[in-house]
Order: structure tokens, then sequence, then C-alpha cells
């Protein structure tokens, strides 16, 4: 994971995102292999490691019987790192930072799931962390509120925090992440760059035109397979293809009077499902 | 430490300041002591009123109180032991660790992070802090209650003689401290039963029945070789304090077995607690 980035952690549910990231905070033990984090293996530098970490996990949990304010107090006394002196303020700053603090004296029972998802951004959040570790941020938020979560996000990035955002929503992660990461039945099937992950699909090429069947000529002549909706043909792009360009000039040249033309990868739905397969038996 | 501000400082005194905070102004807390408080106020209350004076029946020390309120707080923990404050124990020290697994608050302590023995010590001394307050609710509510509604005097020790209201109270506080301690082994056995679930109500359930059987079996004959062992054989003991000279002897061999009580399931929770993979 590159610092600085926003990366998307990918997976239909069950494939083994929470339990990655379980085993990231030493909620869990891995049964073989190496954890590390921070650049320190763990969890033998669970210590070390963890004030910097900032974590949601699972949806937020609270005390029902203490207030929001209350809440995060208690949760930032559960870390060593954290100064008493400047406890009350971080609590309030972080409680302005979500939005919550008209509510900051509400039991948390009475928080609505959205604010119960915003307070558990606010605890982690208390302290200035390197990374952020959010399971399933936006789970159970209005559309506005998923907008907040994306904007609050995106400004942390823009201050330097590492993140790590998990989801099965995949509109989600292409809004908001540089970097992602794909899950499938506990393995690891891919990770990279967002725009990496999109060349890897296939490409295709529209092309809008008024002589449909000179365009279908034309492209069955240089080895595509062609297909027609109206006044548009596809043709999918294999990687040995001409380059776009070329392409378009020979259409040209042929004499088609084209109106539009453009290159598009795959959507990040089909690589999704290229890579994790179809229908609800993924996880086998 | 809470003026700390070193990445590696802290003993976790905030986080018991924390602990102590959340578990005494927690309503099911409050209430709890109330119950307490009731006991001797039921007690003084219903031998006040009733004028028929000593059957000689019912707890000990109960017809004593008429002649002097002092007793209405010894009466009461005689009354309070073998069932009222193992209950409320039950409940503190069975919800520490199975309480916060069961809300998922578990997991956040942990990530803080507040570090596995460090949270259960806290925990630990959270449950023994109840104990205390709860058996001095029970003293201070009967000596308030007693001076109220009964006559107060110098008081005649079993050993026959005679001690101010100075004296006696001193010796009051040292019974609320010997029953405190009686509690501490099933604190730590609620601990550790409180580390094998995150569903509290059988945690605190199973702590209750172990505190009720142990004093079952310790009334069984045929067991005979088994009391010195149980938990519960020297809660009662607290009568020493009302012989001159006092005699330590119970208080010595009850802080012996609640120690060791406490170092066995002390260790046995943290060897369960400190590998267990936490998934509430």
């Amino acid at each position: 994971m590159p610092s600085g980035s926003v990366f998307g952690f990918l997976g239909p549910n069950g494939s083994g995102k929470t339990s990655t990231i379980r085993m990231l905070l030493g909620l869990t033990r891995a049964s073989s292999g190496e954890i590390r984090m921070l650049g320190r293996t763990m969890p033998t530098s669970l210590a070390q490691v963890l004030p910097r970490v900032g974590a949601l996990v699972e949806g937020p949990a609270f005390y029902p019987f203490l207030s929001g304010r209350a809440n995060l107090l208690r949760l930032d006394t559960a870390d060593r790192a954290a100064p008493g002196r400047t406890r009350e303020a971080r609590v309030d700053a972080a409680l302005e930072r979500v939005g919550l603090t008209h509510a900051a004296s509400k039991k948390a029972h009475a928080y609505s799931l959205g604010m119960k998802q915003r307070l558990g951004i606010a605890g982690a959040l208390l302290m200035p962390r390197d990374l952020l570790i959010l399971d399933e941020p936006s789970n159970g938020l209005d559309p506005q509120g998923t907008r907040e979560v994306r904007s609050l996000i995106g400004s942390l990035a823009g201050e330097g925090a590492t993140i790590f955002v998990s989801s099965h929503l995949l509109s989600e992660i292409e809004q908001m992440c540089t970097h992602v990461a794909v899950m499938s039945a506990g393995r690891l099937m891919t990770q990279g760059p967002l725009d990496e992950l999109r060349r890897q699909g296939v490409q295709r090429a529209r092309v809008d035109t008024l002589d449909v069947d000179d365009a279908v000529r034309v492209l069955a002549g240089l080895g595509l397979d062609p297909a027609v909706s109206g006044s548009v043909v596809t043709a999918e792009l294999p990687s040995d293809a001409l380059p776009p360009e070329q392409l378009n000039q020979r259409l040209v040249e042929q004499g088609v009077r084209v109106r539009g033309f453009s290159v598009s990868g795959a959507s990040l739905e089909d690589r999704f499902v290229d890579l994790t397969g179809e229908g609800f038996d993924v996880a086998g | 430490m809470s003026q700390d501000s070193s990445p590696a400082g802290g003993l976790g005194v905030a986080l018991l300041g924390s602990e102590l905070r959340v578990l005494f102004r927690r309503t099911r807390t409050i209430a709890m002591l109330g119950a307490l408080a009731a006991i001797p106020i039921l007690l003084a209350v219903a031998v006040r009123i009733t004028t028929g004076g000593d059957s000689g029946r019912g707890p000990a020390f109960l017809g004593d109180i008429t002649q002097n309120g002092l007793f209405v707080s010894l009466t009461s923990l005689v009354v309070a032991i073998p069932l009222f404050l193992p209950l409320t124990v039950g409940v503190v020290a069975g919800d520490t660790i199975a309480g916060e697994a069961g809300l998922g608050t578990l997991r956040y302590l942990l990530v803080a992070p507040a570090g596995r023995i460090r949270l259960l010590v806290v925990k630990y001394i959270g449950a023994a802090a109840f104990c205390l307050a709860g058996t001095l609710v029970i003293v201070i509510f009967g000596a308030i209650i007693g001076a109220l509604l009964f006559p107060v005097g110098p008081v005649t020790l079993l050993s026959g003689q005679t001690v101010g209201v100075a004296d006696y109270a001193g010796r009051m506080l040292m019974m609320a401290l010997y029953v405190t301690i009686s509690l501490l082994g099933l604190s730590a056995i609620g601990l550790f039963i409180s580390t094998l679930t995150s569903v509290p109500v059988g945690a605190m359930a199973a702590t209750i029945v172990l505190s009720t059987a142990a004093q079952i079996l310790g009334q069984l004959p045929q067991l005979a070789f088994l009391q010195p062992w149980l938990f519960t054989t020297y809660w009662l003991g607290f009568a020493d304090f009302l012989r001159s000279p006092v005699s330590f002897d119970n208080f010595q061999s009850n802080g012996l077995l609640q120690l060791g009580y406490v170092v066995v399931f002390g260790f046995l929770a943290y060897g369960r607690f400190a590998t267990k993979d936490i998934l509430s």
C-alpha cells in the first residue's frame, strides 16, 4: 500500500475482507504467514503500531447508556499514547469533524445508524493517524451521508493520511480510491492503481456513424467483431488490434462518415466480476 | 497516566478512572447499590415496627438491634453475604469482559490499543472496587438507619468486654474490609468466566451459580475435606472482630485463600484472554 493513497479493498461478502482487517489489527491471529503493517511485523509490534492506526471495524460499537461524547472520551483513555491534557479538545474536534457536535450529549442508543457510523469514524480520528482502516465506512448511510464520508476521506487523504477502505460497493471504491485490491474467497486476486485495473480489462471501440454497413465492413476487415445497435457500431479491441487513432483513420479513409469515436475500458464492474466470479455462490 | 504524553507511557490510570466512572455511573450499578442499601433499611424498619421483640428466630444479632442501633450494620452483613452480595458481585464480575464483547466495544478498546493484560487488570480492579463499595454501602446505611431508629451506645463484645462507639466503628470497618476480601476470589472467577463468552448474562449467571454451589458444598458434612478449599468457607468468619483482643486467624486464612483464587483464576483469565480471537 503506497503511503498517502486511498486504498480500496474490494470483495464480495464473505471474501475475507473483515478477516484480513481483524488480523491486521491483532484481534485474531493468522494461522500462517506474516503480517507487516507500517513497516513492522504484526502482531509482535502491536503496541507500537496501533496508536498510529485509527480503525472502524465491523461497524461502530458504543456503550448505549453513555453520550456520544462520553463514548469517545472513554475510548480515548484506552489509548496509552493519547495525552490526557488535550483529551477533551481532541474529542470535541473529532465530533466537529464528523458533524456531530449538536448531538454530542445525546445518549448513543438514541443515535441513528448514520450518526453511529459517523461517531465510529470520529473514534478513529481522536489522534493524528498515519493509517486509517475503515471497514465499510458508508454502510447504512443515506446518499448525503455517503457523500459526506467520501469527502471526509478525501480531505483526510489530502492531509497525508493513508486510508484503507474496505467495501463491497464498487461504485464507492471507484469514486474514492486511488489504489485497489480485490479479494475473493479468501485470496487476493489483484492489486494496483485503480487506472491500471481498469486498463487490464478489455477495451471497446465505439463508432457513431451514418454509414453503419461500411463501418462494419471496415472493422470486420481489420479482424474485429463489430456489433450494431442503431447508428452505433461497437467492437472489442484485443490487445494486438490497431491502436484507436489508426482505427479511426482507416474508417475515415474508407469513406465512413464518423460522427463520434471513443474507446473505453471495460467497466470496473465487469473487471470485478471477471475476478470474483458470477452469481451468489462466488465464495463457494 | 492522564498527564503523560510520551507514546510508551501510561500505566492505564486514565483507563482505570474511565472504567470506574462508567461502572459507578451506570444505572444498573446504582440500582444494585440501592438494593444493597435497602437491606439495612428494611431490616431496621421491620424490627422497629414489630414491637413483639426477640422471638429467638431470624439472623444472628437481629434481636440485639432494639437495644443498640449499631447492630443493624452487622446483622445486614450477615443477611447480605450468602445471597445479595454474591449476586451483585456476580453481575459486575461476569460483565467485565463479556459485557464489552457483547456491545462490540471490546474490539475498539483493544485496537486503541488498551493492551489485553492492562484491560484485564483494569476490569478486575473495577470489580474489586464494586465489592468494597457494596460492602461499605451496607455498613454505612446500616449505621445511619440504626442511629436514627434505635438508641446507640457502648457495645458488649462476644468476649464480654464493653467498647465505645468509636472503637466499634473501627471494628465495623475492619469487618467491611474482611467481607470485601472475601469477595475477591469470586470476582476473579467471574472475570475468568467472562473471558469465555460474549454473552454477559451467561457469565453473570454462571458466577452466581458457582457462589451458591460452593456454599451448599460447604454445608455437606460428607464433603468436609473440600471445605478448606472453598472460596466461601470464611465468608461468615468475621465474628472475630467482635472479640477482644481481635483474632486475626480467619483474616489471614481468608486472605491467603482468596489470594490463591485470585492468582489461579487471574492466570486462567490471562491465558484465555491473551490469545483469544476477538470475533464479536
